[in-house]
């Protein structure tokens, strides 16, 4: 077991971890961010994204002793202090993006980082980004609606199409 | 204008922050004090003898608490089944024992052998590895048909065969059902399999045991859709745990569709082992653990015939089906094929005729159980194939041969022993039509052939039956419970309530829509209602979620105990204003005397309740507290048009859907939002099994598609928007709300229309191809283009013969052309 510190959400952490401690393991169990979610264990559903460093990675492919001394954002957060949600956080609520909840964290954090590398995506561009989180229960028809909406682009409101 | 708050509107659901920032509390959250992990040494071969097993290694190592094997399990009861069926010669089904752990035998890859219990769930996967199990192979069973052969191996060597069940519905229909179609002018036979699916709901299985001696009290955390039915068939069937003794918790759920209604052995283990161990004890399905443990869905394969007369009504309709249960008798595995499915295969059509027969067989597979629409989405799509065929070999319109056999005259008595109360199927497929701009689609098509590619438009119709269900009738059935629904409305003094109910929300929405319906009824704000679900220890007995029920039964229920918590609060208002309780009128949180100005607030009536200074006391008692358990007095009848237009790669055999449009009718609605997302849902997941998914077993039974490297799980960009509408609306007559379940129609609708809009797309080409077995991915709608004879639907592999074996999700060989 090794001490691993990470400044995680804005503030220093620390939790031990073996070598084959995956970062999302120690985000959950060393740190109790129960927030971000084990979907799978192939590296596909994408249940599991946070930011490392400002990318998006998959917390499940990622060793928590390799990434000592990074900077990770969870989506515990991504909310404002005062608890304000953020556009895209705000945004899966009002557009319906979202159903169990389990896939949502992973679904955030993607959309958070594609509006910072495009921030007026096509409707294909987010289908395609969103290439690496799988959601059961929406369809992705809300989750796309969500991210275009967030972008600021007009998108026809819920249950009035 | 849409409404802001009560029925028919769709306000911002509750519990999406808790979510979005995660603050979620699913089961994997969950970590108690002193808690133990354990894994299971799984088979990793379909059928074989245990010879030994040898645990002294694994035990010696560090942090291992204790490994236990099917002889720790002796005394206890196996994981029960909970619907008997009755085969047409009048025995009742082959029942086997399933072990929560493997008992001198393993059935299937995957099932449970021995269980490590460790102080971390690494300690408990390394010391899983060091156990030594010696294995005698046997042949497997995994194609269905193979499997009832007199010589075929069997799965459990205590039963007399392979053969659960051999069902006939309705056996005295058979014979003028055999007539009908010797007789008839034209009879349209298609030959089709209904895919093996997983369901994936996106959340794992958990179960996290936990025992205090003190009180002799087990609690289970888990992943589940109904814990009361949990709690029931674990105390009482397995572990022999009163049910007072027992308490189960499913709190936030992660998507279920099916698979978390299912009572599992792992639940079972680790509430045995958090009482032998007295620490609790955590188990966390893993995805690759969990294409092998959850129950899977589908697998049928099917003959079905249609008669028709020379005018094209149809006449007469049978089927055969051999059902896939798997290994053991998962819940509610033996009701799937039967029930569920063939009391729908009259659809929407006034066939006079049916008969239904189904052999439901053990193989050595993964048990097979429903999955979101279960039993219907199989009805429906050899229903809609078939149809849809017929008008293809008669040269008319699929769409009018439709309409000219729909059931228009309400209430219906189909001949398959269901009554239908409300509908309007051409309704549905007017709005359809409308949708998809079907007066367009030559002008579309035109264009992708400019660009040379085959465009196709598929459509349907389908009816579901939800809603379950007539506990007297499902008794009768062969049903081992009851299928009512509960509700505790407590009113607070202050005029807030909380309404506690059987229901569980694993993404409904409950907590969003039932106090939608509970704000409308007394007219006070959404926000002074608090729903409770999900814990035996606080909910009344209840049945759970599934078979879109939660608004028609469990909805029911809520409105029934309001009705009873109005009744009272008017006897209370009507002493407070010295007037009688039939003048009394509630509107708006207000309580007026009829014809008066008097009136006292909602909130005068309840701290009444609970302060009876003035108060009818020689009349009622204090306090504001109602349950209801509403027991329905039929199914509801959902039911619509579905059409899907794709354009086919003829180089490829690449499939794209274009569009899709759903016409539902869903009867009223409260909150149109959330029945929207859910249509969107199952019309993935039936998109899905058209075009994508498929769990693959090879001959020696082992499972191919064991991943979401293997198994095509829909991505965002396999869909295009969704246009869905659920305007037609005709409410359920028999229930107060008028609701009908709207859960699975996207999925059961969904497949036969992009069958049928492929199957379209390849004829423009030229390619007159009567079926493609699902899905249909780019190699098989190819070979079916190019594969010599075109299939007119006659004989087919079955789902696992040979010819399909090492057909995987998104490539593999080519089949059924």
């Amino acid at each position: 077991m090794t001490k691993v510190t990470m400044t995680v959400n804005g503030k220093s952490r620390s939790a031990e971890a073996e070598g084959r401690t995956l970062l999302v393991d120690w985000l959950r169990e060393g740190l109790r961010l129960t927030g971000t979610h084990v979907g799978c264990d192939t590296t596909q559903c994408g249940a599991c994204i946070v930011h490392l460093n400002g990318e998006p990675v998959k917390a499940c492919s990622v060793l928590a002793q390799e990434v000592d001394g990074a900077e990770v954002t969870t989506i515990e957060g991504v909310a404002g202090a005062d608890g304000t949600l953020s556009t895209v956080q705000q945004a899966f609520q009002d557009y319906h993006g979202l159903q169990c909840g389990f896939c949502t964290p992973g679904m955030v954090m993607a959309a958070t980082s594609l509006l910072k590398e495009n921030p007026r995506p096509s409707e294909a561009e987010v289908r395609h980004y969103l290439e690496g989180n799988i959601c059961r229960c929406t369809g992705y028809h809300n989750i796309v609606k969500a991210v275009m909406a967030a972008s600021g682009q007009d998108v026809p409101a819920v249950a009035a199409e | 204008m849409p409404k802001d708050t009560g029925i028919g509107a769709s306000p911002k659901r509750r519990e999406d922050v808790r979510f979005l920032t995660g603050k979620g509390r699913y089961t994997d959250d969950i970590n108690l004090m002193g808690q133990a992990h354990v894994v299971f040494l799984r088979s990793d071969v379909a059928h074989g003898r245990i010879t030994s097993i040898d645990t002294s290694a694994a035990e010696a190592m560090e942090g291992v608490i204790r490994v236990f094997t099917g002889k720790d399990f002796a005394e206890v009861g196996g994981i029960p089944c909970g619907w008997q069926i009755t085969s047409i010669d009048g025995s009742v089904m082959q029942e086997p024992k399933h072990p929560v752990l493997a008992d001198g035998k393993v059935r299937h890859v995957g099932d449970p052998i021995a269980a490590v219990v460790a102080e971390t769930r690494d300690q408990a996967k390394d010391a899983c590895e060091a156990i030594e199990v010696d294995i005698e192979s046997l042949p497997a069973v995994i194609d269905m048909k193979a499997a009832v052969k007199p010589d075929a191996p069997k799965v459990h060597d205590d039963l007399t065969s392979n053969l659960c069940y051999d069902w006939g519905f309705v056996q005295e229909n058979k014979d003028a059902v055999d007539r009908a179609i010797s007789e008839a002018a034209h009879v349209t036979t298609l030959e089709l399999v209904n895919n093996r699916l997983i369901a994936n709901p996106m959340e794992p299985r958990v179960a996290v045991g936990d025992y205090t001696s003190h009180d002799d009290h087990s609690t289970l955390y888990t992943t589940s859709q109904n814990p009361h039915v949990i709690r029931l068939l674990m105390g009482a069937f397995v572990l022999g745990i009163p049910e007072h003794k027992l308490r189960v918790v499913a709190p936030d759920v992660g998507g279920g569709f099916g698979t978390k209604i299912f009572h599992y052995a792992e639940e079972a283990f680790c509430t045995f082992a958090a009482k032998a161990l007295e620490r609790p004890v955590k188990w966390t399905s893993s995805r690759s653990e969990a294409f092998m443990s959850d129950a899977h869905g589908r697998d049928h394969v099917t003959k079905i015939e249609l008669a028709l007369d020379a005018e094209h009504n149809f006449t007469a309709l049978r089927t055969e089906t051999y059902a896939n249960m798997g290994a053991y008798l998962s819940t509610f595995a033996p009701s799937v094929p039967t029930w569920l499915h063939g009391t729908l295969m009259a659809g929407n059509y006034k066939t006079p005729l049916i008969y239904v027969n189904v052999k439901a067989v053990f193989t050595n597979t993964v048990p097979v159980d429903a999955y979101r629409g279960a039993g219907r989405p199989e009805a429906t799509f050899q229903l809609e194939r078939v149809v849809d065929k017929a008008a293809r070999e008669l040269g008319v319109d699929p769409v009018e041969l439709r309409r000219k056999n729909f059931i228009t005259e309400f209430p219906y008595a189909t001949p398959v022993a269901v009554e239908y109360d409300t509908g309007d199927y051409n309704a549905t497929m007017d709005k359809l039509l409308e949708l998809i701009d079907r007066d367009g689609f030559p002008a579309r098509r035109a264009e992708s052939e400019a660009r040379g590619k085959l465009r196709g438009l598929g459509i349907n119709s389908y009816i579901e039956a939800c809603g379950i269900a007539p506990s007297h009738l499902v008794g009768q059935l062969g049903a081992r419970a009851g299928l009512y629904e509960s509700a505790t409305v407590r009113v607070n003094a202050t005029g807030g309530l909380v309404v506690m109910t059987g229901s569980h929300s694993h993404g409904q929405g409950h907590e969003t829509s039932f106090p939608q319906v509970v704000a409308d009824m007394i007219g006070i704000p959404e926000d002074q209602i608090e729903i409770v679900h999900g814990d035996t220890a606080n909910t009344p007995m209840g049945m759970g979620t599934y078979g879109s029920r939660s608004l028609a039964v469990g909805g029911s229920a809520i409105y029934r105990a309001t009705e009873k918590i109005i009744a009272k609060a008017k006897k209370i208002a009507a002493h407070l204003m010295e007037a009688s309780d039939q003048d009394i009128e509630l509107k708006d949180g207000r309580f007026t005397v009829a014809g008066t100005d008097k009136s006292v607030a909602w909130g005068d009536v309840t701290l009444a309740a609970y302060v009876p200074h003035n108060y009818p006391l020689e009349e009622i008692e204090p306090g504001l507290e109602e349950t209801a358990f509403y027991d329905p007095n039929n199914f509801t009848y959902p039911s619509g048009a579905y059409a899907c237009e794709v354009e086919v790669d003829p180089e490829t055999g690449k499939v794209e859907v274009l569009a899709f449009a759903a016409a539902d009718d869903f009867g009223n609605v409260v909150n149109p939002m959330i029945v929207e997302g859910q249509v969107h849902g199952g019309l993935a997941q039936g998109i899905g099994q058209a075009l994508l998914e498929n769990c693959a077993y090879d001959a020696d039974g082992q499972l191919l598609s064991a991943s979401y490297m293997d198994y095509a799980m829909p991505r965002a960009h396999d869909f295009p928007m969704f246009t869905v509408d659920s305007s037609c609306q005709t409410p359920c007559t028999h229930n107060p709300l008028g609701v009908k379940g709207c859960g699975e129609a996207g999925a059961i609708g969904s497949p036969p229309s992009v069958v049928n809009a492929v199957i379209d797309a390849l004829a423009s080409g030229g390619h007159e191809v009567g079926h493609i077995d699902m899905p249909l991915t780019p190699p098989r709608v190819w070979h079916a283009m190019h594969g010599g004879t075109p299939n007119q639907g006659a004989a087919q592999p079955a789902a696992h013969s040979e010819e399909t074996t090492h057909d995987r999700s998104v490539a593999g060989a080519a089949t059924n052309v």
